[in-house]
């Protein structure tokens, strides 16, 4: 059974914004991807002009292979948006992806959020594709 | 003591006594808070030569320059950071700053707020979801991280590493409440808001029972929403000696800001960096503390401070809360946010002018909740979100 249609659009990534925008262009062919410094290796994340570890203005991206732990989450049991309203209860959480960066996102794909979640869960990357953007997701791996 | 400088002093405070106010803007609140504030350091208009101002009533985004006309004052000092509801702590920190260097001589802080009643969606919202793009909003926003679920997230980190308990963080709020209870303006509050279960202490039982907003975190671990104001003059050595109070001096001062990092401890937060400054400035520790003023927008922003601030080894503020020790009447312990804070006095936004203030009552034994022969006190703001990004000052004071 398809999931009916959503009344309501979540908040979508916004442009012209040139820091994020390869990451939502990447995010279409969902390939879930990161900056890592030509000059010292460091990773940066949320993705930015220039390295956060020295002084560097060059910045290669990769492609995360999507995988990782949850370091810490929340159920949410109250928003008055109406496009989370009608999602609730959901899981947002800290995910450290095995690259080495930590993104925010949600964990979809649990029965009971309460109790099928937990800190330390192996999770990967699920894509779910709106009109305006395709957003990564993590579910238990 | 031998780094511990007494340069300037809080000689005038007002806490605007409404928690829902009807029919006037925050820059009324503020000007009639700055009114109040100077007639209770026996200064006047013209004695102000520095503002700090957090951009609350900013008139055509004019921070500084509109609250200045408004008050019309000419001050030579303006100063305008704004961190969310640690601005004041890191207003206090620069006024005590400038009149160190001799730039001004007395300084003035004031704050206004209607979110109540102009109904300001403060926490549950959606986030970051107005206005032009920008790349934290972008990668944020489609995910409903309320500001509750922001914090709870530090809460469920903090309980899976440290074994911290709902029972545990729901003592902050019962002991909050009880200050709430012995203070008329916080009992006026919660009778007026309506805030649950009612105009009585609550127990531990009636928050961890009570409604889940972000698991962890229960309704009653939760600041209230009101309107709201203050104003603090600080003032030069100087000036504070010819004003009718005990000047309350500002002994340490430190600023720090913290994010979200790879790899890092959600569970720490910036007053691991700004405490050991002010503290050390100061020349003082946290077992000499006696009044421990520290933002609690939510329980977890408390316990997790206690614990950076150095009041408990960090993973031990659960047990520390425990027992009762942080009552206004139990030696031992600091005693905590004795106005009712955030959590059952008042909550308009910002609201680390009243930690100020607050401290300031009780080194000056006006408080509804006296600790007996107070000497320092501990104000410590954080602002913006505790699990991602927030700013935060702490500010130790102390009286003669
Ligand atoms: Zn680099």
């Amino acid at each position: 059974m398809p999931e009916p249609k959503k009344k309501f659009d979540l908040p979508m990534p916004k442009f012209p914004e040139p820091d994020t925008e390869p990451f939502w262009d990447a995010a279409k062919n969902h390939e879930l991807r990161y900056q890592v410094c030509d000059e010292c290796g460091g990773i940066v994340f949320h993705p930015r002009r220039h390295c956060t570890h020295c002084p560097s203005l060059n910045l290669t991206w990769k492609t995360s292979k999507g995988e990782g732990v949850i370091y810490s989450y929340s159920v949410v049991r109250q928003n008055y948006h109406p496009a989370f309203r009608e999602r609730i209860p959901y899981v947002i959480a800290w995910i450290d992806l095995d690259e080495g960066f930590r993104m925010l996102s949600n964990v979809v794909g649990v029965d009971d959020p309460a109790s099928d979640v937990s800190i330390g869960q192996r999770v990967r990357v699920e894509w779910q594709d709106f009109e305006a953007a395709s957003l990564p997701m993590f579910t238990p791996a | 003591m031998a780094t511990q400088t007494r340069d300037a002093a809080i000689v005038g405070i007002h806490e605007y006594p409404q928690r829902s106010i009807d029919g006037m803007t925050p820059l009324q609140i503020k000007a009639e808070s700055a009114v109040r504030a100077l007639q209770d350091a026996g200064l006047n208009w013209s004695d102000i030569d520095a503002v700090y101002d957090a951009g609350d009533g900013a008139q055509g985004g004019m921070a500084g320059l509109s609250i200045s006309e408004y008050f019309n004052i000419k001050p030579n000092v303006i100063d305008t950071t704004s961190v969310g509801g640690s601005s004041y702590e890191f207003h206090a920190s620069h006024a005590k700053r400038d009149i160190a260097a001799g730039k001004a001589h007395v300084a003035l802080l004031t704050y206004g707020s209607t979110a109540r009643s102009q109904s300001f969606n403060i926490g549950t919202g959606g986030r970051m979801t107005a206005g032009p793009p920008t790349p934290l909003g972008n990668m944020e926003s489609s995910w409903g991280m309320t500001l509750i679920s922001n914090y709870a997230l530090v809460a469920h980190r903090h309980m899976h590493e440290y074994g911290t308990t709902s029972e545990q963080l729901a003592e902050i709020s019962v002991v909050t409440r009880a200050h709430a209870m012995r203070n008329p303006e916080a009992k006026r509050a919660i009778e007026e808001l309506e805030l649950l279960p009612g105009v009585r202490e609550i127990t531990v039982e009636d928050v961890v029972t009570s409604r889940m907003i972000a698991d962890p975190l229960h309704l009653l671990e939760s600041c209230i929403i009101s309107d709201g104001g203050g104003a603090v003059i600080i003032a030069s050595a100087d000036v504070a000696r010819g004003c009718p109070h005990t000047p309350v001096w500002l002994l340490g001062t430190g600023e720090a800001t913290k994010y979200s990092e790879h790899g890092g401890d959600i569970t720490t937060s910036a007053a691991a960096q700004s405490g050991p400054t002010a503290f050390g400035e100061a020349g003082v520790t946290a077992s000499e503390i006696d009044i421990a003023m520290i933002y609690d927008s939510f329980t977890i922003t408390v316990l997790t401070i206690l614990e950076d601030l150095g009041f408990c080894k960090k993973g031990e503020g659960g047990s520390y809360v425990e027992g009762g020790g942080l009552y206004f009447d139990k030696p031992g312990q600091p005693a905590l946010n004795t106005d009712g804070g955030g959590l059952s006095s008042n909550h308009p936004g910002m609201r680390g002018i009243f930690l100020l203030i607050e401290a300031t009552r009780q080194l000056r034994g006006d408080s509804s909740s006296q600790v007996p022969d107070a000497k320092l006190a501990v104000a410590h703001g954080n602002g913006g979100m505790l699990g991602s990004r927030h700013a935060a000052a702490t500010i130790i004071l102390g009286r003669d």
